[in-house]
C-alpha cells in the first residue's frame, strides 16, 4: 500500500504520516516512511510517504503508484495527482491557502480544481478546518483529515484509535479521538 | 524478543550511538543531521551538547576520545568543512578509545547550499566511511563503525543522507554496551603533531588504510547478493533500496564501507556479472576507483551527479520510458517563505523600503532574498555575510557600501561571523553589520545555542550578551532595537549606513515559532476603509491574501498579530483585536 501526504508546510502533515506508519507497523507490516524536514517546512510544499507491505524497499512512493493520496489544500493536490494510481483515491482537505507565487501576482490560482479533478479521479473532499474549529480546537483538522483517509486505508478502526491516542499530547486525546470520528464518519 | 519500533534514520543514529556506548558528543545543527543530537540527548547516560560550530564539535569529541570514552560529533556536510582542520590531522593522531564523525550529505538539496559529496572528503583524509541504507542498519552500522575506529586505531566517518536521516523504519532495539574506559597514555609521537611526530604518523595512516581496504573484503557489512549474473549492481546507503525497488531480480554487491574499497570482493563480482553498474548519488567515488583497476563498469554516463536518484530513474535506464511518463498539472509553485509574524519580515521591509542590499548568511533569513523582499544578494557559507562586506568595502572604498549591510542570525552569528566582526574591528572597518536575533536556531528547527540560556539537554547556563560581545571585542557603536518598531530601525539603519563608523544593529524579536511564546492578538481589515492598493501586501506575509473585489483579507488561522501590515496601510484599514 501506497500512501502519499501532501500539504503546506505548517498544516501537520507529519503527525498524520507517523500515526499512519505506526497503524500499520501494529498491524505486522513492514513499513517505510519518508519525511521533509529544514527549508521546505517553511510555507512550502510538503510531501510525505508512507509505503507498508511484506517487504518495503523504497522509502518514497514513484509517479502512478499511489494508492491513497492525502491533500491537505486543493492546489497541492492537483499538484501532485499524477502520483496517484488509475484507481487510487484522493483524500482533499477543501481549503486554499496562496503561495507567494500568487499572493504577489506572479501567478493565478488555478479555478475549480476539485471539479477538474473529480472528473479524472475519485475523490472525496472535506472541509476539515470548519469541522475542526467546531470542535473547538482548529489545529485538530489533520486528524480529521486522517480519520477520512483512514476509511480508505483499511485497518479496524479501534487500532487508529488507540495509536492516535499514544501519539498525541496527553493533554490533547479528547479532542483529537472526537476529531478523528468527525472525519471517520464523513 | 526485541522491542521492534518504526524510527527516523536520526533517531536510529543516535540509538546506535547510545548501544555502541558513546559517553559524550557534540554537535552544530544542520540539516538534515539535527536531530541526531535531540534524540541523544533524550538518554541520561549520554553527555550530549551543541557546540558554536563544527570544528569545535569535532575537537569537543576529539578530547574526549584521547581521554578514553566513545564519543561522536555530528554536522551537516559543510560543517564537515568547518571541521576539516581537526578532521584531516585526526587521522594522523588516530583515537583511544572510539570516535565517530557523523555526517549528513544533502543529495537534492533539501536545505543546503550546496551538494558535497562527504566520501571525496573520506578518501582525502584517508578515514574509513561506513554507509547504511535504512534506520535498522543506522543503528547497527553505527555499532560496527565504532569497533572499527577502535580496532584500526582512527576515526571513522558514519555518512547519512537526507533520505535515510528523514525516512523511517523498523528498527529492533539492543542493548547498550559499556566498555571500560580506555587508559589514557601520554604520548607525543601520536598526539602532538609537530612535523617530527607527523612524518611517522604519516606512515601509519597509510599503512593502515592498505590494510583496511584488505580487510574490507571480509568486512560483513559489504555484502553480495548473487541473482541473475547478467546484470549487477555496486551500490550502497538508500540508492540500494532502489536497485532492490526497480530490479530484485539483479545481482548486488551492497557496500556498508564505501572508503576503503574492498577491491578483492568488487574484482570477483564484477568477474562473475556479465554488465556491471555502479548506482551512487553525487560523485563517481566508486566508480572511479573500480575503473583505475582496469574493470569495466557503467556509471556517471547513465546516471546523474546531481539530486536524489529513485526506483523510476534506474528503471528509465534499464528498460526506456514506457509507462514511466506522468502528465503533470500546471500549478504556481509554492517555494518556502517566512512564516506570518517572522521578525525577519519586519527588517527586510525596512530594508527593502530603504532599498538597501544586504550581504545575507544562512538561516530562515535567506529567504529575504526573494520576492516580494528581495534584500539578499549573496548567501555563500555559515559566518560569510560579514567578511563579505569587509571584502566589498576593501575593493571599492566606504562609500560603496552606504547602501549595504550584512545580515546574520544570532546561532550563525556565534558559529563563525564573530570571527569575521573582529577582523573587521582590526581592520578598521565603517560597515554595518545586522544581527538578528530571533534567540534560536530558527531554520533547523529550534536548537540552543550560547546566547539563549539553556544547553541541549535543557538545563540552564550562562547566557552570553551579544551586544557586550560586540562591545567587548572593540565595535565602537552597538545598537539594539526592537525588530517590529519599523520606524526606530529605519532610524537606525538610515544612521549607521551613513556614518564612517563600524556598527552593529541587534534586531531583537523571538521566532513566531518558538515554544512558549504567546501571540495575544490578531490582525483584520477593515474593508470598508481598505483602497486596494497593495501596499500592505509587500511585506509577503502569507497570511494575507486578495479578495475578488481586491481588498485584502487576513487568515485568522494563520496570522500570529505581529502587526507589521498595519504600518505599510496609510488608510488605518487594518486593526488588531485581543484574542
Amino acid at each position: 500500500m501506497n500512501i502519499m501526504i501532501v500539504g503546506v508546510g505548517g498544516q501537520g502533515t507529519l503527525l498524520t504520516s507517523r500515526i499512519i506508519g505506526k497503524t500499520a507497523l501494529a498491524g505486522g507490516y513492514d513499513v517505510k516512511l519518508s519525511e521533509v524536514h529544514g527549508m521546505a517546512q517553511r510555507g512550502g510544499s510538503v510531501v510525505t510517504f508512507v509505503r507498508f507491505g511484506e517487504k518495503v524497499f523504497e522509502p518514497v512512493c514513484e509517479e502512478g503508484t499511489v494508492d491513497v493520496l492525502i491533500s491537505f489544500e486543493r492546489l497541492e493536490a492537483l499538484r501532485y495527482a499524477h502520483f496517484l494510481k488509475p484507481n487510487g483515491v484522493m483524500i482533499v482537505n477543501d481549503t486554499r491557502i496562496d503561495p507567494m507565487t500568487v499572493v504577489i501576482g506572479a501567478a493565478k490560482y488555478p479555478e475549480n480544481i476539485i471539479e477538474y479533478l473529480e472528473k479524472t479521479h475519485k475523490l472525496h473532499k472535506i472541509d476539515a478546518g470548519k469541522i475542526a474549529k467546531e470542535l473547538g480546537n482548529s489545529k485538530v483538522l489533520n486528524t480529521v483529515v486522517l480519520g477520512l483517509a483512514a476509511k480508505y486505508i483499511g485497518f479496524d478502526k479501534d487500532a487508529w484509535v488507540s495509536v492516535l491516542q499514544a501519539t498525541v499530547p496527553p493533554k490533547t486525546i479528547e479532542i483529537n479521538t472526537k476529531a478523528f470520528e468527525k472525519g471517520y464518519e464523513a | 524478543m526485541a522491542e521492534k519500533r518504526i524510527m527516523l534514520g536520526n533517531d536510529a543514529i543516535a540509538r546506535g550511538a547510545y548501544e555502541a556506548g558513546v559517553k559524550v558528543s557534540s554537535a552544530y545543527p544542520g540539516t538534515p543531521s539535527t536531530e541526531i543530537s535531540e534524540f541523544l540527548a533524550k538518554y541520561d547516560e549520554v553527555y550530549t551538547e551543541w557546540a558554536p560550530n563544527e570544528k569545535v564539535a569535532l575537537e569537543v569529541a576529539a578530547g574526549s576520545c584521547i581521554a578514553g570514552v566513545r564519543s561522536m560529533a555530528c554536522m551537516k556536510h559543510v560543517g564537515l568543512n568547518v571541521a576539516s582542520d581537526p578532521l584531516y590531522t585526526l587521522a594522523y593522531t588516530g583515537v583511544n578509545a572510539g570516535l565517530v564523525v557523523v555526517v549528513a550529505d544533502d543529495p537534492g538539496l533539501a536545505s543546503s547550499q550546496n551538494e558535497q559529496d562527504t566520501r571525496m572528503i573520506a578518501r582525502s583524509a584517508h578515514l574509513p566511511c561506513v554507509e547504511p541504507s535504512d534506520s535498522n542498519e543506522a543503528k547497527e552500522y553505527f555499532k560496527f563503525a565504532m569497533e572499527l575506529s577502535e580496532k584500526y586505531d582512527t576515526p571513522v566517518i558514519f555518512r547519512t543522507t537526507t533520505k535515510l536521516s528523514h525516512s523511517q523504519s523498523i528498527v529492533e532495539l539492543g542493548d547498550r554496551v559499556t566498555p571500560e574506559d580506555k587508559v589514557y597514555e601520554r604520548s607525543v609521537p601520536k598526539y602532538v603533531m609537530m612535523p617530527g611526530s607527523a612524518i611517522g604518523r604519516h606512515v601509519v595512516v597509510e599503512k593502515r588504510e592498505d590494510q583496511m581496504a584488505i580487510d574490507a573484503s571480509s568486512f560483513s557489512i559489504n555484502k553480495v547478493e548473487y541473482n541473475d549474473k547478467k546484470i549487477g549492481f555496486i551500490t550502497s546507503g538508500i540508492p540500494y533500496q532502489y536497485v532492490k525497488e526497480a530490479c530484485p531480480e539483479a545481482s548486488v554487491l551492497k557496500l556498508g564501507v564505501v572508503n576503503p574499497l574492498p577491491k578483492a570482493l568488487i574484482e570477483e563480482f564484477c568477474k562473475n556479472v556479465e554488465t556491471v553498474y555502479v548506482f551512487e548519488e553525487l560523485e563517481p567515488v566508486i566508480e572511479e576507483q573500480v575503473r583505475s583497476w582496469g574493470i569495466s563498469v557503467k556509471g556517471k554516463e547513465c546516471f546523474t551527479k546531481q539530486g536524489e536518484y529513485s526506483a523510476n530513474m534506474l528503471k528509465k535506464v534499464l528498460v526506456g520510458c514506457a509507462g514511466c511518463n506522468f502528465e503533470k498539472a500546471q500549478t504556481p509553485a509554492r517555494p518556502p517563505i517566512l512564516c506570518p509574524g517572522c521578525p525577519h519580515r519586519s527588517t527586510f521591509s525596512v530594508l527593502n523600503k530603504l532599498k538597501i542590499h544586504a550581504a545575507g548568511d544562512i538561516g530562515c533569513y535567506t529567504l529575504g532574498a526573494v520576492a516580494p523582499l528581495n534584500v539578499i544578494d549573496t548567501t555563500i557559507c555559515m559566518g560569510s555575510s560579514i567578511s563579505l562586506l569587509h571584502g566589498m568595502e576593501k575593493a571599492k572604498g566606504k562609500d560603496y557600501i552606504k547602501n549595504w549591510v550584512a545580515t546574520i542570525g544570532d546561532s550563525t552569528f556565534l558559529h563563525t561571523g564573530v570571527n569575521s566582526l573582529i577582523n573587521m574591528v582590526y581592520n578598521k572597518s565603517t560597515a554595518t553589520v545586522m544581527i538578528l536575533d530571533n534567540r534560536t536556531t530558527g531554520m533547523t528547527g529550534h536548537q540552543e545555542h550560547a546566547a539563549t540560556g539553556k544547553t541541549l539537554k535543557g538545563e540552564d547556563t550562562y547566557a552570553i550578551d551579544l551586544a557586550e560581545l560586540c562591545k567587548s571585542i572593540g565595535v565602537p557603536n552597538v545598537i539594539t532595537v526592537d525588530a517590529f518598531d519599523v520606524k526606530e530601525m529605519e532610524r537606525v539603519i538610515k544612521e549607521s549606513v551613513a556614518s564612517d563608523i563600524l556598527t552593529v544593529i541587534i534586531a531583537k524579536a523571538p521566532c513566531a515559532l518558538l515554544k512558549g511564546l504567546k501571540f495575544t492578538s490578531k490582525c483584520y481589515v477593515d474593508t470598508e476603509k481598505c483602497k486596494k492598493c497593495g501596499m500592505c501586501m509587500k511585506i509577503g506575509c502569507p497570511a494575507m491574501t486578495k479578495n475578488e473585489d481586491g481588498t485584502v483579507r487576513i487568515d485568522e488561522t494563520m496570522c500570529n498579530g505581529c502587526g507589521l501590515c498595519k504600518n505599510y496601510c496609510k488608510f488605518g484599514a487594518i486593526n488588531t483585536k485581543e484574542i
